[in-house]
């Protein structure tokens, strides 16, 4: 690859170490809604205990909103790309996690444990795009 | 016979260009023209699920859930070390070709892999706790999660951040190899994970 940009100036990026960890702590808060959906599957047609699925949702909920407040004091940072990618992946992630929706109300899905699932899609759908914009602003050059 | 000799010893400078011009920079990271299939593609599995149609469930989710698994070994196992022997050049152009069109299809089949499929095994029974088999059934739950974490948490962003990269005109290479390196690192958990899901599908479609 040297060779190819042999010659020529590359691109800043801003400084990787400074940025905070939102890629694990997304990660870490996507894995929290996995253990939630697959405790409340398993459980079915009975509705499952709502506590520990209340208490990941929370976990999920509060690691999204600490990934948010962080992100939101980074100055160095490519801004643009961050709302380019987040934008047209929450409309994709808005249809994928309304198709699911849609089979759990159409299979009879209600109460508390519909409540459950939709919170958890929602988170969901905020989660992934934040991640997927995060990942693919990180390494292009900071807005003026 | 004797065209077939003579247009096998045309000279080399006679040879058309082995490919097109390719304007990296003005590569679509997302397909435009893929759209209207995945619309058409989401637009069948809504119908087939609000008409439950066994048939139609069955399609999707066996048709989709085949070529995820396979699509995910074959590039794990076998593209996947071949672009890794490529020369640089050989590998970038490959991968701005090759990397939108994955960035559209994986989501569209994992999707209708799992909605189909979850739709079908309501209809089945299978997701009933009270089924004979519901530990493969949670079983196939834990491997659709690992799965989603690796691909939605690790591999994803790294396959948009490496085709932003490539848009640049002055890619940096050092940062597309590191990216692309996590398709290595995660191929072994994906490949175990699409080979337990070969056991647990068997499984639950054996008597």
């Amino acid at each position: 690859m040297s060779d190819l940009a042999a010659g020529l100036e590359r691109p800043e990026m801003p400084d990787q170490e400074s940025l905070p960890p939102v890629t694990e702590v997304a990660v870490a808060s996507m894995i929290l809604i996995v253990i939630g959906g697959i405790y409340m599957a398993s459980h079915l047609p009975h509705h499952a205990p709502v506590v520990l699925p209340i208490i990941v949702l929370v976990g999920s909920v509060l690691l999204i909103a600490w990934n948010a407040l962080t992100l939101s004091r980074v100055r160095e940072f490519s801004w643009s790309t961050f709302w380019l990618v987040g934008r047209w992946a929450v409309i994709a992630y808005i249809v994928i996690a309304g198709m699911l929706l849609y089979v759990f109300v159409k299979d009879g899905t209600r109460g508390s444990q519909l409540t459950l699932v939709t919170l958890m899609l929602i988170t969901y759908a905020v989660n992934v795009p934040l991640l997927l914009a995060f990942g693919a602003a990180r390494y292009q050059p900071p807005d003026d | 016979m004797a065209d077939m000799t003579h247009e096998a010893s045309l000279p080399v400078a006679q040879a058309p260009p082995l490919t097109d011009s390719f304007d990296r920079t003005k590569l679509e990271i997302v397909p435009l023209k893929g759209l209207p299939i995945v619309a058409a593609a989401l637009i069948a599995l809504i119908v087939v699920i609000a008409n439950d149609w066994p048939w139609g469930l069955t399609f999707f989710h066996v048709v989709g859930g085949g070529l995820w698994t396979a699509i995910d070994l074959f590039f794990g196992f076998m593209v996947g070390p071949i672009i890794g022997r490529l020369s640089v050049p050989a590998r970038i152009d490959f991968s701005a070709r090759f990397m939108p069109k994955m960035l559209l299809l994986m989501p569209t089949l994992v999707l209708i892999t799992m909605a189909a499929g979850w739709q079908l095994g309501n209809h089945l029974g299978f997701t009933d706790a009270s089924y004979f088999r519901h530990s493969w059934i949670v079983a196939s739950y834990i491997v659709v999660g690992v799965m989603s974490v690796i691909a939605l948490g690790i591999l994803e962003p790294a396959n948009l951040a490496v085709l932003f990269e490539l848009k640049k005109p002055k890619p940096n290479g050092e940062l597309i190899g590191r990216l692309m390196r996590r398709y290595i690192y995660t191929a072994g958990v994906t490949g175990a994970m699409q080979i337990a899901t070969l056991i647990i599908m068997t499984r639950l479609g054996s008597p």
